[in-house]
């Protein structure tokens, strides 16, 4: 499935990997495009999969005219080597059918690969939450029991808020319903975590409740999310948002120009 | 999404299905994927020859593979190169999926995706595509006509219709500015293309998207020329555009014809007689 763009595969050994799940308002991959377009990282392979509907484009992350036509895949690594920090990014959908093999295929690379741990960006249904969950920050973490271990004083520190657990039966009192573990509108997050418990991956979810529209606000926010683990940028003194580099792929967002006839 | 005019727009992934963790199949169930996904699968019917060599090891030898994607393409190529008595019929593919009509358009389904080798030149391979191709079936086709095909000094040149609401630019598009050509090539391609790049944030999908990837994967010189069109169905005028590429195809082949755009005329005629409804 990975397969590498340059003539000596790339080693991940002891790598960060942070990687998106393609979710509810497209959060997680948007984060990705800002570390990847801010750190300026260099494209090492791709995964190349029937899982992942085919799409083709010119250099999402270009700056000048010269690196412009550069063809890119629909999923793709990028490493900065200085920062022991790989990137995968994941620009199609997944095909509906193919979750299962998808998820399969990323927990063997994670784990051939040797990277220390893997963060998930992912993304869920604003309008889903509980009332619990309706209060506070929109931003939840999930880690496996493995992460847990190595990572547990810089969580405390962090003072995040877990995922909750939400009951199977919402106001009716079942002893015997255990509550479970819901991400709507996340994709394969939940599926991906579950099997990085059982393999034991050292694996974290980061996510935002959000809603679809536009949602580079909640790029930035779950950005600035992990930057406070990771410190992938250090000028603490500047806006948050502006230490970010936006990409040239994220024009045009909501569409063409305006027709000069209508005015 | 609707814009702040009210247009509204499709925008892809945005729509997440779930996965139904808890969900158990049952063994019908199962079987009954098993089946649609067996009768989903893409199969390559070659001709008795060329099945025979594939079947003993030996790839197609091919130096130049000429795609044509969509009915304005197709009818392109058939125009200027394939109307010539050159050309054989070596294979095709048959895909089966939703939109596959069911007995009625057997013999168009037949046709709808066929290999063509140059009896002169058997190194030039074409293949004309006009049915659709689903999104779980494009990686497969892909896969399997390129595991027919030897790689060494291989081109590949894919001629793709497209919509012009497709493409976004920050000037509006009168109508008189389409149809346009736009080129994307992968990193082995070391030729110029005839027309300007595919810029950011439009990208390609579908049957060329698949076959970039897997060029760019496997270090296969490629190039796609979509064409975005205004307008649904044959049409002259959006054949018209494909033009500039014949001087690519005249380097690799001899061709006969001198370019006219009559020769497009009876591709469209034959729609012309479906849609009269309104004259």
């Amino acid at each position: 499935m990975f397969v590498s763009s340059q003539d000596s595969p790339p080693v991940f050994k002891d790598f960060t990997l942070v990687m998106p799940a393609v979710s509810v308002g497209n959060v997680g991959q948007l984060a990705v495009d800002l570390i990847v377009s801010t750190l300026n990282m260099r494209r090492v392979g791709y995964m190349h999969t029937d899982c992942l509907i085919p799409m083709a484009g010119n250099n999402p992350y270009s700056s000048c005219k010269e690196d412009a036509e550069e063809l890119h895949t629909p999923a793709e690594v990028y490493t900065a080597a200085e920062m022991k920090l790989a990137v995968l990014q994941i620009r199609a959908p997944i095909i509906q059918t193919r979750t299962k093999r998808f998820r399969q295929q990323l927990v063997s690379w994670i784990k051939a690969s040797g990277f220390s741990r893997t963060m998930v960006l992912s993304s869920s249904h604003a309008y889903q939450r509980d009332d619990l969950q309706l209060q506070g920050s929109p931003l939840r973490f999930l880690v496996t029991p493995s992460l847990l271990g190595v990572s547990a004083d810089a969580l405390k520190e962090l003072g995040w808020r877990e995922m909750e657990r939400t009951p199977a039966f919402p106001g009716l009192t079942d002893a015997e319903a255990e509550p479970r573990l819901c991400i709507p509108g996340g994709g394969i997050t939940k599926g991906l975590y579950s099997d990085s418990c059982a393999e034991d991956l050292r694996l974290a979810v980061l996510l935002l409740f959000c809603s679809e529209g536009d949602n580079i606000p909640d790029a930035f926010a779950l950005v600035n999310h992990l930057n406070d683990w990771l410190h992938l940028l250090d000028n603490q003194d500047q806006e948050p948002n502006s230490r970010w580099k936006i990409p040239t792929s994220w024009s045009l967002l909501f569409g063409s120009g305006i027709p000069p006839a209508l005015f | 999404m609707a814009t702040f005019f009210g247009e509204v727009l499709s925008v892809c992934s945005r729509a997440v299905e779930e996965e139904d963790e808890d969900f158990v199949e049952n063994e019908e169930d199962e079987e009954i994927r098993r089946e649609l996904e067996k009768k989903r699968e893409v199969n390559l019917l070659w001709n008795p020859e060329t099945s025979q060599s594939l079947a003993s090891g030996n790839k197609l030898q091919c130096s130049d593979f000429f795609l044509a994607v969509g009915h304005n393409a197709a009818s392109f190529l058939s125009a200027y190169v394939l109307s010539s008595s050159n050309w054989d019929a070596v294979g095709r593919a048959s895909v089966w999926n939703e939109r596959s009509r069911a007995v009625a358009g057997q013999s168009s389904e037949e046709s709808a995706c066929v290999f063509y080798r140059h009896k002169d030149i058997p190194s030039v391979l074409i293949c004309r595509v006009t049915c659709y191709i689903a999104e779980d079936q494009l990686f497969q086709w892909t896969e399997k006509v390129f595991d027919c095909v030897q790689h060494r000094g291989l081109n590949v040149t894919v001629l793709s219709d497209s919509s012009v609401a497709d493409y976004k630019t920050e000037n509006y598009l009168s109508s008189s500015s389409a149809p346009f050509l736009r080129s994307l090539h992968t990193a082995a391609f070391s030729d110029q293309p005839v027309c300007q790049s595919l810029e950011q944030p439009n990208i390609v999908t579908g049957l060329p998207a698949a076959v970039l990837n897997h060029c760019q994967v496997h270090c296969i010189a490629a190039v796609v020329y979509q064409c975005y069109s205004d307008v649904i169905g044959p049409d002259s005028v959006t054949m018209e555009t494909y033009m500039p590429v014949l001087t690519k195809l005249g380097k690799v082949m001899q061709l006969d014809q001198p370019p006219t755009t009559d020769v497009f005329r009876k591709f469209v005629r034959t729609t012309d007689i479906q849609s009269n409804l309104y004259i």
